[in-house]
């Protein structure tokens, strides 16, 4: 914390003093790290958002992942059991999507203004890849979704997390869980001024798999015959091994 | 979080590298105790630990590969090993885990592979439980009185009126080859979807449906477990990417720790007691597999990424 509020600090200050024309754009920011690395060891984590703006005003980060193709399904009691019965695909959904401000939203921007610019995750458009399906029954897997992404800790509100340094400075920590989809994320920071949006700036962040993690995902999903031919090779060259020190007993 | 926690690249989850090698360990007991293969204990437990259904599986079969292997050794040093049996055994064992990897990608795409392998491992479950639990109480109150009654090799029946008859040497046989051909293929489909070995069901079943000497059986069952969970672990590589290697190889170094040290205490132990032990661990993982299932779920809804 102390090191990122540190690094946060350093970064402004260089970005205050980086000339004139840098210094009169309204909003700045960036992020003290591009990559979020998935090692062996990983466990979750966290980059600092950080800027400035040119005068009073609310910011608000929207980070959003990939974009893929989720079914929810819901179970029902059948013959005793529960079962998956009913299903509904919903396209393009955000693998995450977390939004950070300084204020609640609902201070910050109208109803529709934070509709236009899906603010808050109950604006998110959901919407199903199949049309014809009653608004109901959509509403209920929408909010099934949201929930289960909640849950996960993949969709997230956080209505105080960015802290003001003085008028201008701005940071936030946006953290990560360990089940953080891979591929590029990208961040849009708004400048908000009397509910409506001045400015945006969007800042691209890549979360990859590296190192062996990587190169065994690569591997297994490249040539996924050797990398099964490897797998067998692999146990049982352990499983002989493993049985010559006991081969007296 | 655990002790020491490992990112598995395949399963997309993080767990404890301690917990895994232990759990490894405590089925690589069981099957060093009692002489089976555990394929059928440890995909449960990978699957109430967190790891996702279809890796449990995949994995679970990439590890019993390298712990077949250990425990073949032993029996083929011996010679204890009807090749031409473990030959056809395969061959249907093959066909049948084609159609199995298959299945289980169908279920997958559909979203029932997680029910099927509930529904098929809570009733495998209690059913050998049940089984080995009424086993077991009859061979311990018949231990008393010893009426040591004389039984045949094996009984004849229509099994043994079925064409293409082959002599199998090592087992002293005369039968048709569908036999061992129809009980790879079945083992196989098994294997392929639940991620056991099948030892459980193809030992019974050699002895008793076969008539195999029981010296020559569990060589031949191993030769037969070493070739179709290999073929189960290339084939669920290729179909569904399912197969963690890291897991797999974390598993299989406690497992084979375990096995050794489960083989030194099954000695002291007495058979029926020992069988009476099994039986109760298997019905307790077929209670908590009903309990799951029959249980109204805290949440009624899951979601499934979609690949493209």
């Amino acid at each position: 914390m102390s090191r990122g509020r540190r690094m946060c600090l350093i970064a402004a200050a260089v970005l205050c003093c980086a000339g004139p024309t840098r210094a009169d754009q309204p909003l700045l920011a960036d992020l003290t790290s591009h990559l979020i690395a998935i090692t062996t060891g990983f466990t979750g984590t966290s980059v600092v958002l950080f800027g400035t703006i040119d005068g009073p005003g609310d910011v608000v980060a929207i980070v959003r992942g990939p974009e893929q193709d989720v079914v929810v399904r819901q179970k029902r009691h059948l013959a005793g059991i529960w079962i998956n019965a009913h299903e509904l695909a919903f396209a393009a959904v955000p693998s995450y999507y977390a939004v950070f401000s300084n204020r609640p939203l609902e201070q910050i921007a109208s109803a529709g203004m934070r509709g236009l610019h899906q603010l808050g995750i109950g604006n998110l458009r959901l919407e199903p890849r199949d049309a014809g399906r009653p608004e109901g029954e959509i509403s209920t897997f929408r909010n099934a979704l949201i929930a289960e992404e909640q849950r996960q800790g993949l969709y997230a509100e956080q209505p105080n997390s960015v802290s003001f340094l003085g008028d201008r400075l701005f940071r936030a920590n946006i953290s990560f869980p360990a089940n953080v989809p891979t591929g590029t994320y990208f961040v849009e920071v708004l400048l908000v001024r009397d509910g409506n949006v001045v400015t945006g700036q969007t800042t691209p962040l890549v979360v990859s798999e590296i190192g062996l993690n990587a190169d065994l995902n690569e591997f297994a999903l490249r040539s996924a015959l050797l990398y099964g031919f490897a797998a067998v090779a692999g146990a049982a060259l352990l499983g002989w091994l493993s049985s010559l020190p006991f081969r007296d007993a | 979080m655990g002790i020491l926690d490992i990112y598995l690249p395949i399963a997309g989850v993080s767990l404890d590298i301690v917990g895994l090698f232990i759990l490894g360990a405590a089925v690589g007991l069981l099957s060093g105790v009692f002489g089976v293969g555990g394929g059928f204990l440890l995909t449960p437990l990978l699957i109430f630990v967190g790891v996702p259904p279809a890796v449990a599986v995949a994995s679970s079969a990439n590890q019993l590969v390298g712990a077949s292997v250990s425990g073949a050794m032993a029996h083929w040093r011996r010679g204890n090993l009807d090749f031409l049996m473990g030959a056809l055994m395969l061959l249907g064992g093959f066909a049948g885990s084609g159609l199995g990897v298959w299945l289980f990608a169908l279920l997958q795409r559909e979203g029932h592979i997680e029910i099927v392998i509930s529904l098929s491992y809570a009733a495998l479950l209690t059913t050998l439980g049940a089984l080995m639990l009424l086993e077991s109480t009859r061979a311990w109150l018949r231990r008393r009185k010893p009426a040591a009654s004389h039984r045949k090799l094996h009984q004849h029946s229509w099994l043994h009126g079925l064409p293409f008859k082959l002599r199998f040497r090592r087992s002293k046989l005369y039968i048709s080859a569908l036999l061992p051909i129809l009980l790879g293929f079945a083992v196989g489909v098994l294997s392929a979807i639940l991620g056991v070995g099948g030892g459980f069901v193809m030992v019974p079943a050699m002895i008793y449906l076969l008539g195999m000497p029981t010296a020559a059986v569990p060589g031949t069952s191993l030769f037969q477990i070493i070739f179709v969970s290999a073929s189960v672990t290339i084939l669920q590589a290729v179909a569904n990417n399912t197969v963690d290697v890291v897991l797999a190889l974390v598993l299989l170094v406690g497992g084979v720790v375990g096995a050794q040290i489960g083989t030194r205490w099954g000695a002291r132990l007495r058979g029926e007691e020992l069988r009476l032990l099994l039986a109760l661990i298997v019905l307790a993982v077929a209670a908590k597999l009903v309990f799951d299932l029959t249980v109204r779920p805290d949440n009624l809804f899951s979601i499934a990424v979609e690949e493209p």
